[in-house]
């Protein structure tokens, strides 16, 4: 795939896009031409997830999703958008799709995978006589496609279908398909951005961005939330918030922000109107491999990171493998020993069955 | 007898599959099943309770602050506070703000391509093709407002996110209010929204249900239903913590067998007879209902459970509220209302209803006022109930917390299980669903394209996929095809 802009230029553009500028207005010209150029198309499908990521994708700027759908990526098939149903939704917009462009079309995976009751908990469609299950039809199509992109966090890691007790055997799609590319653009629900900004990528240049550890691209998730939060003062002088609605740091009533990667702090949602932390609320980690088997509403330092695990902050810091997560870990205990954060008795009864 | 099958229904939210039975066109039966379940009641169970209202968000992306909005109704309800008057109007407008996003892509992209035919591109192709009936020029006028709707619902979510932080699932609902403070350039910035938004209700939205209804005005008398509404009221305009009783701009009411009643939420009870749970739950009442899976349970067709009201089936939605609080518009249609396109027109009335209120009530907040009571939990087994309006209709949260300040049982009784859970009874004693009632009845011009069934099943905006097939007496398939 040729395409003008530069990786370098593209990369720039991403991580640095701010809420005031569109990621997708900028990239749209660019994807015009790769389409015509013959990019591959686009299949979108859902298993057990809420429909959240379909519509955050909806609220792309300029232009406008009809343009994106329609001219920037050749979508061949998405649930909700689809005049195409039944059969002909199945046979003609997906299989086909799938067989007759072998290795060149791109698969958008949103929602989970149930495996437990032979897959029953989420039927898609009919083959025969029989119920469709949505673990069939990502394996059938997903091993034939040149790149999975999984948008949300449940198909990336699990996500919600996927928490304790995890009722219908729910897997991320990495435990299902392998030997085939996967992107991870978690978010519950992820930025319109995010999305955009990857296959945008995967259009232009044929292959994959560059990911982190955890199978996301780094041009949107390599910032931390808590060094680049506007309430960041407020931690450095020890001012909390004690109640919503109140000034302060978010850290007392559960925020996530000192361990959850990703850029909506400066890019902002919804068109620049406001984010997570920015409305007074606070970070619950939505794009982290282990959301959200935290409890939302209790400070970080006791917070277990999987289910029935509690460790410390240095632990969290462990976990994530990243230097600049030990240092915020090793800020936080800091913090704790020299009593900027008063520590809470430890109360094993409150976490760590969530 | 021929059996009709379509699966996967587009264009709804989420996964349903209907089956019908036709006999010389005409449908003498029908079976309403969703075809996903993801066990929301048991992953709530054991967590910390205050995580309810994020975790229901996740429900459905298209109606999360309806979940949010109950959910933290519940438990202000439980912990026995309420919002200050700041919080209780934001939490108003974000709802409000989802109304205009949900209606608007409901009507134009979820419904609206069965009455107008979409541009030739993928992926409006390839389609099955229906009685289109707009002659072209309106139909490219029909177009291009169907273009232009999808960037004012962007903009709804923009108008949300002032007060939420960020749609789809927001940030600010907590229990007790929320988190965002008013002040007044968020208060301009969103009057300047809402300024647009009603403006293309008014002027493109009403109009246009207003044109396609006379141009299929068969539809008023197509899909009837049960004609017993329920509707839990919304908005609420006062404080006061009897969500019943208190005055709402919609109010709580009933509308059974032809009579007005007032809302009594102890009969509402969940039944599973037809649906994939063993059927020894702990009692059918939602504040002490616990589910066991049975993906293989005999006889049973669908996810979904069947909330009754002292065991009627009650339609929630537009309609079922705007019939209930007497709207003049609607109740002018008489029998008429009682139909496909009497959802659609009550969904576009109240939509530009709703626009003009939330102009008055974002001038009555108060900037430097609290949003938010604190709270905590109480250290004792408690119930917490809230019952609201989301956009599809009635949404009932029965929270019960253990003393541990944990998540003991969680039922969400949502507008879809009221409006196509599976039947209950059996024999003589059954009782469907309203959307199975709206559809049995039904005449369907061509087996090979009924597009009359998945028109019924759309104008109650349902929230899930769905699936139809033709089927010989003896279960042969005679055709499969697809309805868009």
């Amino acid at each position: 795939m040729s395409t003008k802009l530069s990786r370098r230029e593209f990369l720039k553009m991403c991580a640095g896009s701010a809420a005031a500028i569109s990621l997708a207005g900028y990239l749209a010209p660019f994807m015009k031409e790769a389409v015509a150029a013959g990019a591959p198309p686009v299949i979108w499908i859902q298993g057990a997830s809420c429909t959240g990521c379909s519509v955050s994708l909806l609220n792309t700027v300029h232009p406008d999703i009809k343009e994106v759908l329609t001219k920037v990526i050749s979508l061949t098939y998405h649930p909700n958008i689809s005049a195409a149903a039944g059969d002909l939704a199945i046979k003609e917009a997906i299989y086909k799709v799938a067989e007759t462009n072998p290795k060149n079309f791109f698969l958008v995976v949103e929602g989970a995978v149930p495996m437990g009751a032979d897959g029953l908990y989420c039927t898609v469609g009919e083959e025969g006589h029989e119920p469709l299950v949505f673990k069939k039809l990502l394996t059938d199509i997903g091993s034939k496609a040149k790149a999975i992109l999984n948008f949300g966090t449940c198909s990336a890691y699990g996500g919600v279908p996927a928490t304790d007790p995890n009722p219908t055997d729910c897997k991320p799609v990495s435990a299902v398909v392998k030997n085939v590319p996967l992107v991870n653009v978690p978010g519950c629900p992820p930025h319109p951005d995010w999305m955009v900004g990857t296959i945008a990528h995967v259009l232009l240049y044929g292959d994959i961005p560059e990911l982190d550890a955890f199978g996301r691209p780094k041009m949107f998730f390599e910032k931390i939330v808590h060094d680049n939060c506007q309430r960041r003062q407020y931690f450095d002088n020890a001012i909390f918030a004690k109640t919503f609605g109140e000034m302060g740091c978010m850290l007392e009533l559960g925020c996530k922000g000192p361990f959850a990667h990703c850029d909506a702090m400066n890019r902002m949602w919804n068109q620049g109107n406001n984010w997570c932390v920015g409305c007074g609320g606070v970070c619950i980690g939505c794009t982290e491999p282990q959301f959200p088997g935290w409890p939302m509403y209790e400070r970080l330092p006791e917070m277990p990171v999987g289910p029935a695990t509690a460790v410390t902050a240095d632990q969290i810091g462990i976990v994530l493998g990243a230097a600049t997560a030990l240092g915020i870990a090793g800020h936080l205990a800091g913090n704790v020993l020299t009593g900027r954060i008063g520590p809470k008795k430890a109360d094993k009864s409150k976490e760590g069955e969530a | 007898m021929a059996k009709i099958i379509v699966d996967p229904v587009t264009r709804i939210e989420g996964h349903l599959k209907l089956e019908v039975e036709v006999e010389n066109n005409v449908v003498v039966d029908a079976w309403t099943g969703g075809t996903l379940w993801r066990g929301f009641e048991l992953i709530l169970q054991g967590r910390d309770a205050r995580d309810a209202q994020q975790l229901v968000q996740r429900i459905c992306g298209v109606c999360p602050v309806s979940h949010a909005t109950a959910g933290a109704m519940a438990l202000d309800d439980a912990m026995g506070i309420e919002p200050p008057p700041n919080g209780r109007i934001i939490r108003n407008l974000i709802l409000g703000s989802n109304y205009m996003h949900s209606h608007i892509l409901h009507f134009f992209h979820l419904a609206a391509l069965d009455y107008v035919k979409g541009p030739d591109i993928a992926p409006f192709k390839p389609r099955y093709e229906a009685d289109y009936r707009l002659p072209a020029d309106i139909n490219a006028q029909a177009v291009d407002i169907y273009l232009e709707a999808l960037t004012i619902r962007r903009k709804a979510h923009e108008m949300g996110a002032i007060w939420g932080g960020r749609l789809p699932h927001v940030q600010s609902i907590v229990p007790g209010g929320v988190s965002e403070v008013p002040d007044t350039s968020k208060i301009y910035k969103f009057l300047n929204y809402l300024e647009e938004i009603q403006a293309f209700i008014d002027n493109k939205y009403i109009p246009l249900v207003k044109t396609v209804a006379e141009y299929y005005s068969d539809w008023f008398s197509i899909g009837t239903g049960c004609q017993n509404f329920l509707c839990y009221g919304s908005f609420p305009l006062e404080e006061g913590r009897d969500h019943v009783k208190k005055k709402k701009f919609w109010d709580s009411g009933i509308y059974l067998r032809g009579q007005y009643r007032e809302l009594d939420p102890a009969v509402i009870t969940e039944e599973v007879t037809y649906s994939w749970y063993e059927d020894d739950t702990d009692g059918n009442t939602p504040d002490v209902a616990v589910v066991t899976p049975n993906a293989k349970k005999k006889g049973a067709y669908s996810w979904l459970k069947s909330p009754r009201y002292n065991g009627e089936a009650m339609e929630v939605g537009p309609l079922a509220r705007q019939w209930v609080n007497k709207n003049p518009d609607v109740l002018a249609l008489g029998d008429k209302a009682f139909s496909v396109m009497g959802r659609h027109f009550a969904r576009a009335v109240e939509a530009s209803q709703l626009a003009k209120a939330m102009k008055e009530w974002v001038l009555q907040l108060e900037p430097g006022q609290p949003v938010c009571t604190p709270h905590e939990l109480p250290k004792k087994e408690v119930v917490g109930v809230g019952l609201c309006e989301g956009s599809r209709g009635a949404l009932g949260h029965w929270h019960r917390i253990s003393a541990d300040g944990r998540t003991k049982v969680y039922n969400a009784v949502v507008p879809t299980t009221w409006n196509s859970g599976p039947r209950t009874g059996s024999g003589a004693a059954t009782v469907r669903g309203p959307m199975e009632q709206a559809i049995i009845g039904t005449r369907v011009a061509d087996p090979a394209n009924p597009v009359e069934l998945v028109r019924i099943v759309r104008s109650f905006d349902p929230c899930y996929g769905c699936a139809i097939h033709v089927m010989t007496p003896n279960g042969k398939t005679l055709s499969q095809f697809v309805v868009s």
